[in-house]
Parts: C-alpha cells; structure tokens; sequence
C-alpha cells in the first residue's frame, strides 16, 4: 500500500488525538491534586514597570511565606508570573491566558485603572477572581475583583479635613492629565466646599511634564496655605526638584503629596522631599508587629536597602487576603471564595483592616507623615478605620 | 501681577527656551544638516544623564572630598560616551539606511525600544537618583527684589546652552570640518568630487548631534527625572522644535525655541499646564499649514 504525505498526517493526527484525549484531563487532575495555580499580573517592561516590579516582589515573598507554612488547605501555591508590560491590550490578553490555559484561581496584579478596566471585562467573563492593591479613583466595583488599596474617599477626605484643621484655610491642587487625578481634585473641590476651605488654584499638567516653573510662580503668587498635590511618576522628580530650587520646602510651604511614597523617594531625591507631608495608607515606618515582620523578610530576601510602599504592603496582604477567604470557604470557587471575603478581618502590616460588607474595599487607615532626610516617613497623623464608599455622595 | 512674578516669569521662559535650545541642537544637526529622523534621540539624551549618574557613583564611592566637581566631569563623559555611541551608530547601521528615510524611521525607533530596556536592565525599571551638587542648590535673589528668586540650576543651563551653541557656531562656521560639513549638506556629489571624504564627514557629523543629545540629557539631570523613559519625554518637544523652525536652519532652531519656550511658559501662567501644551501644539499646526517648510527655513536647491 502506498501511502502519499496527505493521508499520512491524517492517521497520525488521529493517532495523536486519541492518544492525548484521555490524557490531558488525568494530567490535570493530577497537578490539581497538590498545588493550586495563582497568577501575577504586573508589568515588568515599559512605562509602568518603575512602579509595578517591586509589587511582584511582595507578592511572591507573600506566596513563598504561605508555601513555607503549609500552603493554603494542605496545598502549595504554585504561580505563574505574566507581564502586562505597561501595554492594556496585553493586560487583557494575558489576563485571558492566565483563566483560560492556566486555569489560576487567584491573580493579583494590575496597577493603572487603564490596565485594571482591560481586564475587568476578561475577569467578568472568565468568572476569575483578581486582587487590584493600587490606590485608585474608586467608582468600580466587579463582582470579580477585590480592591486591597484605598479607593478615592479614604485618602483624600481624611487628609484634607486634617490638613484644614492643622495647615490652614486654602489649598492649591495640582496634578497629573489623568483619571485619578482629575476625580480625586473632583473630591477635594466638593469637600473643601462643604468644609468651608478656599480653593486658591488648581492645575493639571500631562503625564511626564517636567516643566513646572511657571506653575511655581503662580503658586507663589497664589500663596496658598497648602499644596494637595496628585502628580505622579516621574513628574515628580522635576516637581519637587524645581519647587526646592525656587526655595519652596518643607521648611517653609506645607504640602501634601498623594502619589509619593517611601518607594518614590529615593528617585526624587529626598532632600528635595524633606519637610513635605504624604497621605498613604501604610508606612513602612507604621509601628505594628505584623510590620516588623514584614519589612524584616522583604529585606532578608531582596536586600537591606530596599524600601517597601503602600503598594507592595496592598500587593502583600493581597494574597493573604485571599488564603483567609479560602481556608474559610473550604473551596477555591470564586462566588463562595467573594462571599467568604465579606467582613474577613486580616492582622495586617498596616494594622488590623477588615473587608466592608457587601463593596468589596477594605476599611483602612489613612494616614499622613513628613519626609525625613533618609527618604522615610515619621507619622504624624493615623485615622480610625475608615468605610471604604467608592460610590461617594458628597 | 507684580513686577517680582513677571520678571520670574520672563526668566521662566528664557530657562524653557535654553533647555528647548539644548534638547534640539544635536537633533537639528542630525535631521536638519544630514537628513535624518533619528527616533533614538531621547535614548541618546537619557543615556547622557545615566552617565552622569554613573559619574556621581563613582565619584561617591572613590572620590567623595571632590563631589562638587563630578557634574562638570559628568557633562563632559556624556558628551565622549555619546559621540562614540553615535560614531559607532552611524557606522554600524545609520549609513546604509541613507536612501530609505522610513526605514531610518522604523530602524531608529526599534533602537529606543532597545535602549530603554537596556537601561532598564542595567539601571532597574526605577528612576534614580541623581544628586545636585551643593553649588547649583537654591536660587539666586538679588537683594533689590526680596520677591524674586532666579534658580541657579537654570541660570547654569543658560549659560551652558549659550556655550553650547556658541560652540557650535564656531565649529560649523570657523573650521574646516564645519566647512566640509556644510559642503556636504549642499551638494554632496560635489563634496565628494572636491575631494571631501564624505563618509567620514557624515560619521563624525552624526556623532556630534548625538554628543549634544548627551550634553542636553546631563544636564536636565538637575531639573528632571532620569529613568528608563525619560527620552519619551524629551523626544517630542525637540522635533517640534525643530520642525517648527525650519530643518534645514540651525539660526531657525534657536529663534523657534525661544519663541516656543516664552509662549509655552506664558501660557502656563495664564492656563493649566495641559491647555498650554495643546494650545502650542495647535499654534504650531497652524504655523506650519501656512509654512510647511518651517518658520525660518532657508531656500536650498535641491
């Protein structure tokens, strides 16, 4: 019998098909048995990756604590890291990957609400299940996502009645072209309305600006008792270096910066940055036994001189957030896995935190300090824990 | 507004335009006198602050008592790193691109993809730290204006910017390889017949635009950010820039980056700091739909 080349892929196509169908489910099944797939979803190329590389670090430390205890209901995590790379149709496609190939029962990952709202949809679809530990806007909630940082209100609310009663009467805004930004001086406008504060000025500059001299002048000029600045990324850098130049500082302007964070600082410099004031949910300098613990092992494994920010804490308690639900839920579904996070409290590095009822946010501190000269923050102020209401009517 | 707020604010704008001026020299040279649109420009910038920042390491590890003088050193060993990275750029890859103005394009932008994430290696994802040397720390304020107060940062890079093109002046103007490399711009077949090496010219040419873009980059240290991006950041204004003052006119660059930069900073005194950038983009569109070869282009035959 001859056999031509067509006829031949055929039976062998066939061949491999019978061969790999009862094969693949056993494979499965059999991996399922001692450890359950998680995934990281950060970028760690391009824009972005300034800020997101260090929170794949918590996390993994996070993880290879639990695997170190026991793992989660008997089972050792195992994690598979994919990189957005600071592109949001990536976030979205790896996201898709990591559901569907990989069959992750948890990922934790994103940082911009740019990549957060690409994959909301690939989340909601896919009936997955992702940890977002980035402070953000708020004006979400997914039945498939868990927020673990402070959603617009917490920060900002807390930090600007303190700043009124402490620092003085009128408040400059000032931030970076975007989302954030924008709805969180939405917020403060409202709110220093309502509490009876004078808005001095307010301006917006686009992502990556680093000329601010003339906005310099014109705070000058305005001579605001505070500044409540939402710039981010690397605008800061030129921010604080040409606010020090033009001899605004610490010393002698109060300023309230939102977006910099321990982490942030030693690119800034932090003699640009002694003096100021910044809203956070957690300092490293936060005096907590859970804290201690958790700076020493990230130092232990990535080097004494590394910084940890709100961020990495959120990324942190992100994946403990989600054992607690799990070993309590009994199953790693994610409907009982939801259900089983309503009211979960968790000894946090932060403190003690909770999450909220039905919204899916954590109740959190907010929290503001000043900059030393070493780039760390000394706390000067720690809110009771506050509802997180990403849906705020003010 | 006092007379203090608009004589910082006269200042602000000449500061803007001398750093507009330092970012778009070296680009003016390599696209403007040779023709080519080099994406890489920012990189080339960026790894000019990298090397000062690696200048400050190495002075804080050995040399401590002598930090004061290592952002001097470091404007130099940018400017020596760059030129050879050029040199080897153009001879590597940019010479046999030469016809193929797209595919410069395309080739010049892979490499600031390349660069990044070299740097991004190198250097980690995190913008670093450069420190400012204590003499360049504060502002100046004469005694007759308590209000006023005049950075020194800035004032250092005007006078660095007026330097710099002063320098360049002299060498396209005052010596012989600025008269082959005007030659060359003119009419290179008849360069190249007069007995000029052209190739040679074009090599030292292109490596002297990225030399400035080296300059330009260590010297922003003081003002901004350096990280893996920060050529993004600059890349863009320095094409308008040149673009808007016409590519073949090196006297065209500076007037439109004093003209850009004085707008730019009047604008963002009077507006917020997005609605100046869009109202300079639309004043350059509109500029350059009623003279597309630039503001002050210079007629060339070609």
């Amino acid at each position: 019998m001859k056999i031509d080349r067509r006829q031949f892929i055929k039976s062998a196509a066939a061949v491999s098909t019978v061969a790999a169908l009862p094969g693949a489910p056993f494979i499965r099944s059999a991996a399922a048995a001692d450890t359950i797939k998680v995934g990281i979803l950060h970028s760690l190329t391009g824009t972005i990756a300034i800020a997101e590389a260090s929170v794949v670090d918590a996390e993994k430390l996070a993880i290879e604590e639990i695997n170190a205890a026991g793992g989660v209901m008997g089972k050792k995590l195992e994690v598979v890291v994919e990189d957005g790379a600071s592109d949001w149709p990536t976030f979205a496609e790896k996201a898709r990957k990591l559901l569907e190939r990989d069959q992750v029962a948890a990922i934790y990952g994103c940082y911009t609400s740019a990549s957060r709202k690409a994959v909301l949809p690939v989340m909601e679809r896919y009936k997955g299940l992702l940890y977002y530990p980035t402070y953000y806007e708020g004006l979400e909630m997914s039945p498939n996502i868990m927020y673990t940082a402070q959603e617009g209100t917490q920060s900002a609310i807390a930090s600007l009645d303190w700043l009124y009663k402490n620092k003085g009467k009128s408040f400059y805004l000032i931030g970076s072209d975007y989302i954030w930004p924008r709805t969180m001086n939405k917020l403060a406008n409202l709110h220093l309305k309502k509490i009876g504060a004078r808005v001095a000025g307010e301006s917006y500059y686009p992502l990556g600006s680093i000329e601010f001299a003339s906005e310099i002048n014109k705070i000058k000029a305005a001579k605001p008792d505070v500044i409540w600045s939402t710039v981010v990324g690397g605008s800061n850098v030129a921010f604080y270096k040409q606010l020090n130049a033009a001899g605004i500082t610490g010393a002698n302007q109060a300023l309230c910066a939102m977006a910099v964070s321990e982490e942030e600082a030693s690119g800034v410099g932090p003699e640009n940055l002694e003096g100021f004031m910044s809203c956070m949910g957690y300092f490293q300098s936060v005096k907590h036994p859970a804290n201690a613990k958790f700076v020493k092992a990230f130092k232990a494994k990535y080097g004494a001189n590394r910084v940890v920010g709100d961020t990495m804490e959120c990324g942190y308690i992100s994946v403990y957030l989600w054992k607690l639900a799990v070993e309590k839920a009994g199953t790693t579904d994610v409907p009982k896995v939801v259900a089983a996070s309503s009211e979960l409290a968790l000894d946090a590095p932060e403190g003690k935190i909770k999450f909220h009822k039905a919204n899916h946010h954590l109740w959190k501190h907010a929290r503001i300090g000043t900059f030393r000269k070493d780039g760390q923050i000394d706390m000067i102020y720690e809110s009771p824990l506050i509802e997180p209401n990403p849906f705020a009517k003010i | 507004m006092t007379l203090d707020t608009f004589l910082m604010q006269a200042f602000n704008g000449l500061s803007l335009s001398t750093i507009l001026v330092l970012m778009a020299l070296g680009l003016a040279i390599v696209f403007g006198l040779m023709g080519v649109i080099n994406m890489a420009h920012g990189e080339l910038m960026a790894m000019g602050a990298y090397t000062t920042y690696a200048t400050a390491l190495l002075f804080e590890r050995y040399m401590p008592a002598l930090h004061d003088i290592y952002f001097l050193i470091g404007i130099v060993l940018a400017f020596v790193v760059t030129f050879v990275f050029g040199f080897a750029l153009e001879r590597g890859l940019i010479r046999f691109l030469y016809k193929r103005p797209l595919d410069t394009m395309l080739a010049t932008w892979g490499l600031s993809l390349i660069l990044q994430q070299v740097f991004r290696h190198v250097f980690g994802p995190k913008e670093v730290g450069v420190p400012t040397v204590s003499w360049l720390r504060g502002a100046w304020a004469p005694v007759t204006m308590p209000g006023a107060s005049f950075p020194l940062s800035r004032i250092f890079i005007i006078v660095l910017a007026l330097l710099v093109s002063f320098g360049v002046y002299l060498l396209l103007f005052r010596t012989r390889w600025g008269l082959r490399i005007r030659a060359v711009t003119q009419n290179r077949a008849m360069a190249g017949a007069a007995g000029i090496n052209t190739e040679r010219v074009d090599a030292l040419t292109f490596a002297l635009g990225c030399g400035l873009a080296g300059i330009a980059g260590s010297s922003f240290t003081m003002l901004a950010s350096t990280g893996p991006v920060t050529g993004q950041q600059y890349v863009v204004d320095t094409f308008i820039v040149v673009v808007f003052g016409g590519v073949e006119s090196l006297l065209g660059t500076l007037l439109s980056a004093t003209l850009i930069g004085e707008l730019q900073s009047t604008f963002e005194f009077l507006m917020t700091g997005s609605m100046a950038k869009a109202s300079i983009l639309l004043l350059v569109i509109v500029a350059l739909y009623f003279r597309p070869n630039g503001l002050f282009a210079t007629k060339v035959r070609r």
